[in-house]
């Protein structure tokens, strides 16, 4: 599987027509994008008014969170959805009647995720910077962006796992959802986990998202002690995107549901 | 002519079904084939096995020489699927689409020139949902002849045209056939399949029933049909298995109509009855399927 200049060339134009998919269907786009942007300036306005501590208003720590939320839903939901239903359609099996190697699509699809995550990330921090008073500290980008390569990595492979194991387009969104939104609430994306009972932040603790969103928030948050990245952040990602791996290559099909 | 596809004892089953219950036949350069029969029939297998969607369970299989199930980008280089009803990203342009889908071919055709090959110049830029459903499939065309195909699979192409629509695809077509193009294509439209095939083979339960020319599936079993009307329905002649009479209609079939019409008319010659709407006809290849459709139920049947 070595990468020709000409491969490189077919992925880097597999992306862009991905992008452009992407950003015409509304819907996608709305829940990628707009819908984080509305959370950062909805809790911002609630709480964020005054200063929380120091000089750091709320979004200090809220825009780091939604970012990841926004990042997670850029890879894990439109993976999981976008590719199920271009499977339904046929349009998987279409692309594999022409010579473009499976791989060079898929990297295209997981390529436009990224993209599309690291715009949403920067629409965070700017919206955050420019509206909500959120200072950015440059101290730790190195963890952060580490954090957010292991985090895309994870996410990537398990929203297509998603798609792997459930073959019906119509039920993707439901799981992928059903999976999305609890996990977010487990890891104090919405709300920290200072007061949770023990069982929920153990539960917490089993799921690759607080590992991705606490090391990346607190990169940004000036009053965190210690280590920023714990090795169990590492591990926990690692597993999961060494699962989502296995799943994905072992179980992942191009045919749509039931061709004839 | 060397032979585009070669395919000997395909065997396929899935679960208790099967399939393809040992097929074999051969495809020269250059040739329209049409395979041709009912709904579970086994085309859509045969030609998802040829197009390297499916594996065989068994047997020989030989495309462009290439085994199609692991020919992989090489062998994809060279064939062009026409997909029935399969989506493509609707919100993409015509002109977008085709570049999409052209661009891992080697010989990727202009894209310009392909639109208007398939007559979309007019929507090049408009967005792929805004088309009819007769346009979708010209572009389903486009995209499958968008690498310079040697070998065009067509699945098929003409379900729920209107009758101009047909014609006009089947002038597409011609023109690939005159451009030395070897087509497979899969039809339920007997028309469909004298029209463009060169040779067709009918498929029915797994196996090919029957194999040959439109003219000699047409030739191979003639039998003439004789129909007229008479008033007076008694002391009718006795040829072949007829007469067969309903509501004052006489039929005959005859597979010697020669010596037959000449006892017929002597008959009528000689009583002075007018034989009212004489008509003599030779069987459609519709007649010829659906004869060849009940042989295959019935040897099927004994089984």
């Amino acid at each position: 599987m070595t990468a020709s200049r000409a491969d490189l060339s077919l992925l880097w134009r597999q992306i862009r027509s991905q992008n452009r998919t992407f950003w015409r269907t509304p819907v996608a786009a709305f829940f990628t994008l707009a819908l984080p942007v509305f959370f950062l300036a909805l809790f911002s306005v609630l709480f964020g008014g005054s200063e929380v501590a120091d000089g750091y208003r709320f979004a200090q720590f809220f825009a780091p969170a939604m970012a990841v939320f926004a990042a997670c839903s850029a890879t894990f939901s439109n993976l999981s959805i976008g590719t199920a239903f271009a499977r339904d359609q046929g349009i998987l099996k279409r692309v594999r009647g022409t010579p473009l190697t499976p791989w060079i699509y898929m990297a295209g699809r997981i390529g436009s995720g990224v993209w599309i995550a690291v715009v949403s990330v920067v629409a965070m921090f700017v919206v955050g910077w420019s509206l909500f008073g959120f200072v950015m500290l440059w101290d730790n980008i190195g963890v952060a962006l580490s954090v957010f390569v292991l985090g895309m990595s994870t996410f990537s492979a398990l929203g297509l796992s998603v798609c792997a194991i459930v073959r019906t387009a119509d039920t993707v969104p439901a799981v992928t959802n059903a999976m999305f939104l609890p996990m977010a609430f487990i890891s104090g994306i919405f709300i920290p986990l200072e007061d949770a009972p023990g069982w929920l932040v153990i539960l917490g603790d089993i799921f690759p998202l607080k590992h991705f969103a606490e090391p990346f928030g607190a990169s940004f948050d000036p009053f965190h002690t210690g280590p920023v990245l714990g090795w169990e952040n590492l591990a926990t990602m690692g597993a999961w995107l060494g699962l989502g791996l296995v799943i994905t290559t072992r179980f992942f099909s191009w045919d749509p549901r039931g061709s004839r | 002519m060397p032979a585009a596809i070669t395919v000997k004892n395909l065997f396929k089953t899935y679960g208790e079904v099967t399939a393809l219950d040992g097929v074999s036949f051969t495809v020269a350069e250059g040739e329209v084939l049409a395979l041709l029969g009912p709904n579970g029939a086994g085309k859509t297998t045969a030609v998802e096995t040829l197009e390297g969607y499916r594996r065989a369970d068994e047997g020989y299989i030989d495309v462009l020489g290439f085994h199609p199930a692991t020919g992989g980008r090489a062998f994809r280089d060279r064939i062009g699927i026409v997909l029935q009803e399969t989506g493509v990203e609707e919100v993409l342009t015509v002109r977008e689409a085709v570049e999409l889908y052209g661009m891992a071919y080697s010989r990727q055709r202009p894209v310009d020139e392909l639109v208007s090959l398939v007559g979309l110049e007019e929507k090049a830029d408009s967005r792929i949902k805004t088309l009819s459903g007769g346009q979708r499939r010209r572009l389903d065309l486009a995209l499958g002849l968008v690498g310079d195909p040697d070998l065009v699979f067509l699945d098929e192409p003409t379900t729920g045209f209107d009758p101009a629509a047909r014609r006009k695809s089947w002038e597409l077509v011609e023109g690939l056939t005159a451009l030395g193009k070897t087509i497979l294509l899969t039809t339920h439209y007997l028309d469909e399949a004298q029209h463009l095939a060169d040779r067709i083979i009918v498929l029915a339960e797994g196996r090919i029933v029957a194999e040959g020319t439109p003219e000699s599936l047409g030739s191979a079993q003639v039998v003439t049909t004789v129909r007229f009307s008479v008033s007076d329905t008694t002391n009718l002649p006795a040829i072949g298995d007829g007469p067969e009479i309903s509501d004052g209609k006489v039929t005959y079939r005859s597979t010697d109509p020669t010596t037959d019409l000449y006892t017929l008319t002597r008959w009528a010659t000689e009583r002075g009855v007018e034989l009212a709407g004489l008509e003599v006809s030779l069987p459609t290849l519709e007649d010829i399927y659906l004869d060849i459709m009940d042989e295959a139920d019935t040897t099927g049947g004994q089984e």
